[in-house]
């Protein structure tokens, strides 16, 4: 399937809501997971036979197993309040992708099934039997749905349409019609430890090219530690950061924090993955298989803490749901929780005054800051509510000198998707992609036209790669987006570092007159 | 005819009883298996409950996302509550002092609730998004309503019935005793119009009603580092 040709959405100076255009994003379909990607998981390799019942049957599973997805399918009014907050339907104005219409697609489907209404005046209500044509539509909305419950901020009801397309996407892999970009990656993240498919070998490569790296940069041997048994901390970071720019720059900002606060840290080779894939497709137990690596590999090192590096949707089953998937985690150390943030970890040892930051060295930016889906709105940091915004906010200002926030709307809780999360991160939804970037792109030019900002920093993997992709058609560069710890990676003075570091640097990087 | 409504009224009562009791029993009994509440979310359960209050009495929520749904919705849904403790008066002997209290707000909150209900119907029809996601039923319902306030408006303020026998009549099926009815046609659609709304409400979407105390992104609270979470079939997937 050839990329089809596709208009980048204007960006303009106040957002507006769009008129809808029906089918628009008709065509836009993610490649359907053979066989080989689908029995590991435990699904069928194709549609079966009876895929009608079969999916049915699920859907009703579901909804005993699922209070959310049961309230959530009785409750809505249809009200409308959703309707302009998905960030798909505002950069597609394709209809199916408001909040409301896309989980209709499922709901339609249970009120005809389950609810005496639906089985008697189905017109009435609304009711539609399931049939070829529905099944196909699930397939290609429910991969236009970023799981980033903006839409479940503003529902009078709390309904969250990434629970609906979690459901519908379970019920598509149990009628054998998955997504080959997330079943592949989950396949490999529970035989091989990460998404990416490295293995140990590569891991260790890598890992001490960077140890190099940052000797040649600082003069200071910052280690990067695998498999070290007995170590403090055990992080777990999204595979992205190992290779991925300015991922990776941010993999090599969590080491320095570690070296110069003295916490003795480990990574995994056995559980290298922070990302949980199995959560996209509303697994359970796929998502507890993942999970349950890292349970392990926090046993098997003897490790005292677990601290997740910068990934939205993994810091969502982390904090949320690692606990319940594979705890109690009562054999670590009770004082800290379980598990952290990189970003608690720095803005406490920044609180402490246990590492120093230089501001100026990275004065050759003006710096806003993109809050990811899943860590505003499904998560937390710290004890307080909202600490989520707060530290990664306080942690920048302690590393730049110049800080603007993109427009309240389009921040905290409120913020617009990148465009590319909750398995939608392919090259075979790259229409979707950027026009789905649109709001985010819309704020960001607002900043960058007003307040001169230069870049963009952000805590999540996904983010990270979807903005280096769909900026530049937007008229930005690839490298406008970093990593929250690349920026304290450049800021923190390490002891005994050369005095001469800036000299060693891109020659990119504005220098402060020494 | 007031042996009629009597049946109508007894098997509307239990249909709206049963049928509620049946819809929360489930919702109950269902699992709340992963912790998901739409954060920043409170942390403790005192905090669940006064974010629970702000979206049932100001509509916190959707005041955030459209604030002439939010109007016209609070509109609608206060002028409601209102009116039906207002109707209180029709079912005590002697009415309760605050019931008498309310009594003149109650009277003009039928006309507020009216208000609402027009805006929202406009808003259904007239704004494209709103009308591309209503089934007929969205509009029936709002039909429904508003035919209910307006007899009752027409009742209150232009065509009295005669409000003491009606009393007599409604205190009469409360003992079960079937007393005579008033039989103007402005009542008994009033009447007919709420029997058929209380037999409805267990399976159409005024269930939002109920739901919106069992929607686990509202009242859950955020603590899940604290404390572990766990639904009874997970804990069977475990020991697997």
């Amino acid at each position: 399937m050839a990329a089809a040709e596709f208009e980048t959405p204007e960006l303009r100076e106040y957002p507006i809501i769009p008129k809808l255009q029906k089918g628009t994003m008709a065509h836009s379909k993610p490649f359907v997971a053979k066989e080989q990607f689908q029995t590991p998981l435990g699904y069928p390799g194709e549609l079966v036979d009876n895929w009608k019942q079969v999916a049915i049957d699920k859907m009703g599973e579901l909804t005993e197993k699922y209070r959310s997805l049961q309230v959530f399918l009785d409750s809505c009014v249809k009200c409308g309040a959703c309707t302009d907050k998905c960030h798909y339907y505002l950069g597609t104005t394709d209809p199916k992708n408001m909040p409301v219409a896309r989980q209709d697609l499922f709901r339609k489907v249970y009120r005809r099934y389950y609810t005496l209404a639906g089985k008697l005046v189905p017109k009435l209500v609304g009711a539609e039997d399931l049939t070829e044509e529905v099944l196909d539509d699930w397939y290609t909305y429910f991969h236009q749905c970023s799981q980033c419950r903006r839409c479940s901020v503003y529902c009078p009801y709390g309904i969250d349409t990434a629970e609906i397309s979690m459901a519908a996407r379970e019920v598509m892999d149990a009628v054998g019609k998955g997504q080959k970009y997330c079943n592949e990656i989950i396949g490999k993240a529970q035989t091989l430890g990460n998404n990416l498919g490295l293995p140990e070998p590569a891991l260790i490569d890598t890992l001490e090219g960077l140890e190099e790296d940052i000797e040649d940069e600082t003069g200071v041997q910052v280690k990067m530690p695998l498999d070290v048994k007995g170590a403090e901390v055990l992080l777990i970071t999204p595979s992205a950061d190992f290779f991925a720019e300015p991922h990776i720059d941010g993999l090599i900002g969590y080491a320095k924090v570690f070296h110069e606060a003295g916490i003795s840290w480990t990574m995994s080779s056995y559980a290298s993955e922070a990302a949980n894939f199995g959560m996209f497709i509303g697994s359970y137990e796929n998502m507890q298989k993942l999970a349950l690596r890292i349970r392990k590999a926090a046993i098997d090192l003897g490790v005292k803490r677990i601290v997740f590096g910068e990934c939205g949707h993994a810091w969502r089953v982390a904090y949320s749901f690692l606990n319940t998937l594979a705890g109690p985690f009562d054999f670590l150390d009770s004082n800290y929780p379980v598990p952290q943030h990189i970003c608690e970890v720095t803005h406490g040892l920044i609180q402490e005054g246990k590492i120093k930051l230089d501001k100026s060295e990275n004065d050759h930016m003006t710096l806003t800051y993109h809050d990811s889906c899943n860590v505003a709105r499904a998560s937390r940091m710290g004890d307080t509510a909202g600490g989520q915004f707060t530290i990664p906010r306080d942690i920048i200002k302690a590393c730049c000198n110049n800080f603007y926030d993109m427009p309240e709307y389009s921040i905290k809780e409120g913020t617009y998707c990148c465009g590319g999360g909750g398995g939608l991160l392919t090259d075979d939804l790259i229409e979707l992609r950027v026009k789905g970037a649109m709001p985010r792109m819309q704020a960001l030019k607002h900043v960058t036209e007003n307040n001169g900002v230069t870049h963009m920093a952000a805590i999540c993997a996904i983010c990270k790669s979807q903005f280096s992709k769909v900026f530049p058609y937007y008229d930005f560069t690839m490298d406008q987006i970093v990593s929250v710890h690349q920026l304290v990676s450049n800021a923190i003075v390490l002891t005994g570092q050369n005095d001469g570091k800036s000299d060693e640097e891109d020659s990119t990087d504005a220098e402060q007159a020494a | 005819m007031s042996i009629l409504f009597a049946i109508l009224f007894y098997a509307a009562t239990a249909i709206l009883v049963f049928g509620l009791a049946y819809r929360i029993r489930k919702y109950i009994k269902t699992p709340a298996p992963l912790k998901i509440p739409t954060t920043p979310a409170p942390t403790s359960r005192s905090g669940v409950a006064f974010r629970m209050i702000k979206e049932i009495t100001i509509f916190e929520s959707l005041f955030k996302s459209s604030k002439w749904t939010w109007l016209f919705g609070w509109l609608f849904h206060f002028g409601l509550l209102l009116v039906l403790l207002r109707h209180l008066r029709y079912f005590t002997e002697p009415v309760w002092w605050w019931v008498e209290l309310i009594q003149p707000f109650g009277k003009y909150a039928s006309i507020v609730m009216l208000v609402g209900l027009g805006g929202l119907l406009v808003r259904r029809i007239f704004v494209d998004r709103v009308r591309y996601i209503s089934a007929p039923s969205d509009y029936l319902m709002l039909l429904l309503i508003i035919g209910i306030g307006a007899t009752g408006v027409l009742m209150t303020f232009v065509t009295h019935t005669d409000i003491v026998t009606l009393k007599s009549y409604l205190l009469g099926l409360m003992v079960f005793e079937i007393r005579t009815m008033p039989t103007d046609i402005v009542l008994i659609i009033h009447l007919a119009l709420v029997i058929l709304l209380m037999a409805i409400f267990p399976i159409s979407k005024l269930l939002h009603a109920p739901g919106v105390f069992f929607s686990p992104t509202r009242n859950q609270v955020d603590n899940p580092r604290e404390q572990r979470h766990i639904a009874p079939w997970a804990v069977k997937l475990e020991s697997k």
